[in-house]
């Protein structure tokens, strides 16, 4: 992983100070525990002890409020034979792979677009990542304002280029508003893509399209043999990272849609929350936000290997 | 890239994507912008022109500070950021100098352990925890978010210092312990000192992440003297099926502007960490 320090260090390590206790905790192991239990403790208390219970509360007929009775997997089998769960389960599916790749075309066209010389550019990447930046749930509030249906500035716009009156509704239409929680994640979460292939591209070394150059490529195969090839590594974490943040969002969809119009956008983390805090049940809540765990667990594994191999 | 096109090129090949990009990226602020400034008369006005401001006004902000809490969750909203964000880089820092600087037995396990919780998203978690904050009888406390924001942010910041902590060369640190030095002095005296960057970068990051932060407050917190600002204006602005956007926009614009400040003060911090491949997006 990294170079270590230790056997320079140890050797120069005076040899009395291990009888003591001042030796004692200078040993690697010692220090190292010592300074790692706070923190993993915290850790093992507000996260291991939580999903742990989690998986307890999934079993349970656990009305809030009241003390739970074990039910066995019957939380599960009540979600597979609910229509609505399997809606929530395609909607989901939907939202992150469209969403997904929405972001990655983008984010790709926007890194293009900015690894070019042109004045301000630097002013201009860091009003790009606007977005990203600014809290969620506010910038969902402006774009619940533009979705207005009353006084929609887009269908504002629509009108001008000769959409008939009133224009669409966006939230109200099921198709619809499930394209407008697409787009709106897609506008929050394309400058993270961007600015970070952007910097992938800025460490494709020059020589290698000019290379490719002499050898009679053009701007397409100069992308697609050259570009693509070295930015592979870097989509693939960007990608990850996405899939498993999108896959599980909550925030945009409770704001803008609650899940409506007729659970149209619903996903596994609002519809959990409806059960769970709207509802009170607890236990088909937290079986609902189960369900979510073997995809998820995969992903965070594979992403996990990456990251520690990088 | 770009080698002596003429302006036609350039034209399509810089300024159309870019300013594309641009305004798709800026509207909604602006949008943000003038309509907090627009009077309700112009509001909801079909028949004027609505990019535009006519007769700008700044009574909605007047009321969104007088008439609703907003002050408080600002406060409520800093105060939560700051306490997270210092126990987040302490945490983080306590996790990752042993992992970047030690050997011994299970650090691989450690590192693996965070770099996973790390990509837990809080979904999978907020049904227990909302049960685990109500037996500590915390519900409707800051501490509860205090205490909860760090889950997410402690492995963030250890990962994204462990990545930086890697990077300081050691000489310094190994002449420390050729004079005498424990290792918590070397690590408190010598290493940190050097880590500035680092923890700029993180500390950025952990402050941005719970500022944005919405579904932990959202259920922890339901009184509107503990609200943040995502949760407030979510749930205070928006008063049953009656929409106040004046005071909505004023509430969004001013509830981004801290961040937004912050970042402005430390975006090349902001992207070099983003860049690292450390981040969620």
């Amino acid at each position: 992983m990294s170079v270590r320090s230790e056997p320079f260090v140890g050797a120069a390590r005076p040899a009395r100070r291990t009888a003591t206790l001042a030796g004692w905790l200078d040993r690697q192991s010692v220090f190292s525990w010592l300074m790692m239990a706070p923190p993993l403790l915290f850790l093992a208390a507000l996260v291991g002890y939580p999903f742990c219970y989690g998986i307890l509360l999934s079993l349970q007929d656990r009305p809030v409020a009241h003390a739970g009775t074990f039910v066995g997997l019957k939380n599960f089998a009540t979600n597979l034979h609910d229509p609505l769960f399997w809606r929530v389960a395609l909607n989901t599916f939907v939202y992150t792979a469209v969403a997904t790749l929405l972001k990655m075309v983008g984010g790709l066209a926007l890194a293009l677009a900015m690894n070019q010389q042109f004045p301000l550019k630097n002013l201009v990447r860091a009003l790009m990542l606007l977005p990203f930046i600014v809290p969620t749930v506010l910038s969902t509030v402006a774009w619940m304002w533009i979705l207005d249906p009353a006084f929609s500035v887009l269908n504002w716009l629509l009108v001008l280029v000769g959409i008939p009156k009133p224009g669409p509704s966006w939230l109200g239409n099921p198709l619809l508003a499930m394209v407008s929680i697409i787009v709106i994640n897609t506008w929050r979460g394309l400058p993270f893509y961007g600015i970070t292939l952007l910097a992938g591209l800025q460490t494709v070394p020059p020589e290698l399209y000019e290379a490719a150059t002499i050898d009679g490529a053009g701007s397409w195969q100069r992308f697609r043999y050259v570009t693509l090839p070295l930015l592979q590594p870097i989509i693939l974490i960007v990608t990850l990272f996405s899939v498993i943040f999108t896959f599980a969002d909550f925030q945009l969809v409770y704001v803008l849609t609650h899940g409506g119009p007729q659970n149209a956008t619903q996903l596994f983390a609002t519809y959990a929350f409806d059960i769970a805090m709207g509802a009170g049940q607890l236990g088909l809540g937290a079986s609902i936000a189960l369900t979510m765990l073997p995809a998820l667990a995969l992903l965070i594994v594979a992403l996990t290997i990456y990251l520690r191999r990088g | 890239m770009v080698t002596g096109h003429g302006p036609v090129e350039r034209l399509v090949r810089v300024w159309l994507p870019v300013s594309f990009f641009l305004v798709l990226a800026l509207f909604p602020f602006y949008w943000m912008a003038i309509t907090s400034l627009k009077p309700n008369s112009e509001l909801y006005n079909r028949h004027v022109m609505p990019l535009v401001l006519h007769h700008p006004t700044l009574k909605h902000y007047i009321d969104l500070l007088t008439q609703t809490s907003f002050l408080t969750w600002t406060w409520n909203t800093t105060l939560v950021a700051v306490i997270s964000t210092g126990i987040s880089l302490a945490f983080g820092t306590m996790l990752a100098y042993p992992l970047a600087r030690m050997r011994f037995a299970g650090a691989g396990l450690i590192a693996t352990t965070v770099a996973a919780i790390y990509l837990v998203p809080q979904p999978l978690l907020f049904i227990p925890l909302a049960d685990v904050i109500n037996r500590l009888g915390l519900g409707n406390t800051l501490t509860a978010v205090i205490l909860t924001y760090p889950t997410m942010l402690v492995p963030f910041c250890a990962w994204l210092l462990l990545g930086y902590f890697k990077t300081v060369p050691m000489e310094l640190e190994e002449a420390a312990r050729i004079d005498g030095a424990s290792r918590m002095q070397t690590m408190r005296q010598i290493f940190l000192p050097l880590c500035t960057p680092g923890f700029i970068s993180a500390g950025i990051f952990a402050f941005t992440l719970s500022q944005n932060e919405f579904l932990y407050a959202l259920i922890f917190l339901t009184k509107s003297s503990v609200r943040t600002v995502p949760v407030g204006v979510i749930a205070e602005l928006i008063r049953g099926d009656v929409f106040y956007w004046g005071q909505l926009m004023a509430g969004a614009l001013l509830g981004s502007i801290p961040v937004a400040l912050i970042y402005s003060f430390f975006v090349e911090h902001y992207v070099a960490g983003l860049t690292s491949g450390s981040v969620k997006g």
